[in-house]
């Protein structure tokens, strides 16, 4: 997983409430058992005309927020299906962290899986950052995590919070699975005392008949 | 017991299950069964083979092909794209022993119908998998999320996942509800008064005597779309009817197991000191017959409304966001809801293709017409569903009255990631569970409502209120 420690560039402004991930990575990107060429992919319906060609006024294609490395979105960002492939395809077209009031909460799980940042900061701070990155003039940013700010065109250094150990993955670009089978023996033990415990015997009984 | 004693129904499933408390508010959590589909799965495979793991515990998933399938003949359909990922979870669960469920299998159905159909659903049980809606198996009292596919990676590799603690919230309905008003309309209801985003970071229990009244069917309903709510987990205290339809499934476990188990499940409950961080409350006896206007499901009002105006949102967001979705669904403000034709009718998905729910529907259509012009379909919920529904002579009905009867059982026209697709600009009926720009076709209309409301959106010819038809088929019997 790539490790999030300063990034810098330019935030585009999304601010819809409620954009689902059907909107993000529409279903008929889906059909592919890899994760590459996702980029294409994000926003299409929005970002694409019907001939294929570009929509010059979607947010992302405008000249200034082509080269988005953050997005400042709506409330609820996320909401729908649970398809990494958003995160995925959002990685994949540059994007490194988004900033909201509130994400879903499989797409928030997905995009710590995949080292992009998603900061929740109150709607106040979400809203003037909008207003700002909204001018061309006043879009770059500039998100330390280490030290949980977010510095604008200003010089103004404005903190989020973040949970320590969401935090702690992102620094590293842990690889949650080599972390968990450290616990290998604890999980083993859960298993045997499901196994044997008197009350737990139904779980024993799981066994799916054909 | 004092307050910091109390734990909530939620707690305590995720205590029973916690391998170990990583600190920060998350747990290593065992999960007690893992299913899967074709589309959110290959990459958590491959992901597994490329690092060199094997499957923790291969007895331990359920591997389902439900997604891109087509639900009118067997088999897939020219899509060799759709044959790709079915064949990749074949292949998948063979090299690793997973319990598979193709299309030539008798089981096989939507994930969520199917996992509780076979008994797999059980109370006090962690159930995960790579599909938002596994918020369903809370109405067994079992804890149910979706996960992304690196989770499904994490658990095939582990048995568990790195999991965070949520919020306790509830939401209490209590009353009866009227003729004509289904668990559909009280999820509705729900999502419309807190909104789509409004149980973001929260496992939401129900409960009142509303909840209590519910047949297993709506209880499925209720905890399957309180994912539209933003909920993570949803959950209802168990109760004799849970422990009723466990008990009569194929894979219910022996008398003197069952009877074991019936014990521990008896504590599965909230204990009544536990403060929830939000408290909501609903009157059941107040809720009319829902339909979703817009592109979001709280985007939803009584069919005797009219289209709300953007002007009165409460900021420029969201009153952008309503002109947005006015103009996707091509309506305009202060229309009635009531007399919108439609094209389709479409009576399915994981929210309301049980048994139960085609019969409420079949009630509505027996000596009925579709309206010319209406395409109307029922792809039953499973393959055991439709069997159920045939012996009934359910299936007659249906097509008696106009519908296309699918014998064969998937999401179809839910999602629209097979070959049911409505096309751009038709307006569609449709008893799923999200109504987003594009999901039932690129620039299809999707009407959310209770699987009778499509019954008689479908023989009206468009949206109209399901009591009226009801007064009369009562009269008739
Ligand atoms: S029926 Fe619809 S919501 Fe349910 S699993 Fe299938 S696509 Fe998802």
């Amino acid at each position: 997983m790539q490790p999030f420690r300063i990034e810098q560039g330019i935030a585009a402004p999304f601010p819809e409430p409620n954009v689902n991930t059907d909107v993000i990575m529409p279903k008929r990107f889906l059909k592919t058992v890899t994760r590459d060429d996702l980029a294409l992919g994000v926003f299409a319906d929005l970002r694409f005309a019907k001939d294929g060609g570009n929509q010059p006024s979607f947010i992302l294609n405008r000249p200034i927020y082509q080269h988005a490395r953050f997005l400042v979105v709506g409330d609820n960002f996320g909401c729908g299906s649970s398809r990494e492939h958003a995160v995925w395809g959002l990685m994949q077209l540059g994007i490194r962290a988004l900033i909201g009031t509130t994400f879903a909460g499989i797409f928030f799980d997905n995009c710590r899986r995949n080292g992009l940042l998603a900061i929740t900061c109150p709607a106040q701070m979400r809203d003037t950052l909008l207003e700002q990155v909204s001018d061309s003039g006043r879009a770059h940013l500039k998100i330390n995590l280490e030290d949980q700010t977010i510095r604008t065109e200003d010089g103004k250094a404005r903190p989020f919070d973040i949970e320590p150990a969401r935090k702690a993955d992102l620094l590293l670009g842990r690889d949650a699975i080599a972390q968990t089978l450290e616990d290998a023996a604890a999980i083993s033990a859960f298993e045997t005392h499901r196994r044997t415990a008197a009350w737990a015997q139904f779980y024993r009984a799981l066994t799916i008949r054909k | 017991m004092d307050m910091a004693d109390a734990r909530s129904l939620y707690r305590k499933l995720v205590k029973s299950n916690s391998v170990k408390d990583l600190g920060d508010g998350e747990v290593l959590l065992y999960i007690d069964l893992h299913v899967m589909n074709e589309y959110t799965s290959p990459q958590a495979f491959s992901g597994l083979s490329a690092a060199k793991r094997k499957v923790w515990r291969p007895e331990a998933h359920l591997a389902i092909v439900d997604h891109v399938n087509s639900t009118r003949r067997r088999g897939t359909f020219a899509d060799p794209q759709a044959a790709l990922l079915i064949d990749t979870l074949e292949d998948n669960c063979r090299q690793h022993g997973i319990h598979f469920i193709g299309l030539d299998d008798e089981r096989q159905g939507i994930e969520h119908i199917v996992v509780p159909e076979q008994g797999l659903a059980r109370p006090g049980m962690v159930i995960a998998c790579g599909d938002s809606h596994t918020t369903t198996y809370g109405a067994f009292g079992a804890l149910g999320f979706g996960i992304g596919t690196s989770e499904v990676e994490h658990i095939l590799a582990t048995q568990t996942l790195v999991y965070r603690i949520l919020d306790d919230m509830r939401i209490t309905i209590d009353g009866t509800l009227g003729l004509g008003v289904s668990a559909k309309d009280v999820i509705m209801a729900a999502i419309a008064q807190i909104g789509a985003g409004g149980a973001n970071g929260c496992a939401v229990e129900f409960a009142g005597s509303a909840i209590d009244a519910l047949s297993m069917a709506g209880r499925m309903t209720i905890c399957n779309m309180a994912v539209e709510l933003g909920a993570r987990a949803a959950l209802m205290a168990p109760s004799e009817r849970v422990y009723a339809h466990v008990a009569q499934t194929s894979n219910a476990p022996d008398g003197p197991v069952l009877a074991e188990a019936r014990m521990g499940w008896d504590g599965l409950r909230s204990d009544a000191e536990v403060k929830f961080s939000r408290d909501v409350s609903l009157d059941a006896s107040a809720i009319a017959p829902l339909v979703s206007w817009g592109t979001s499901p709280d985007q939803t009002i009584p069919i005797s409304a009219a289209i709300p105006d953007p002007g009165a949102g409460p900021d420029s967001a969201s009153r952008r966001a309503v002109e947005r979705a006015l103009a996707y669904m091509g309506l305009t403000a202060g229309q009635p809801l009531s007399g919108i034709p439609i094209d389709k009718a479409f009576i399915g998905s994981c929210t309301n293709s049980r048994l139960e729910d085609l019969r409420e529907a079949a009630s509505i259509l027996r000596g009925r017409q579709v309206a010319p012009n209406v395409e109307a379909i029922v792809v039953p919920g499973s393959r055991s569903v439709a069997r159920a529904a045939e012996a009934e002579g359910l299936d007659n009905i249906f097509r008696a009255a106009g519908f296309q009867w699918r014998q064969e059982s998937g999401c179809s026209m839910c999602l629209a990631m097979n070959d049911d697709v409505a096309k751009p600009g038709e307006r569609v009926a449709s008893s799923t569970n999200r109504n987003f720009e594009g999901r039932q076709g690129a620039g299809a209309r999707t009407h959310l409502m209770s699987p009778a409301m499509v019954a008689a959106a479908a023989v009206a010819g468009h949206l109209t209120d399901v009591r009226s038809f009801k007064v009369s088929s009562d009269a008739a019997l």
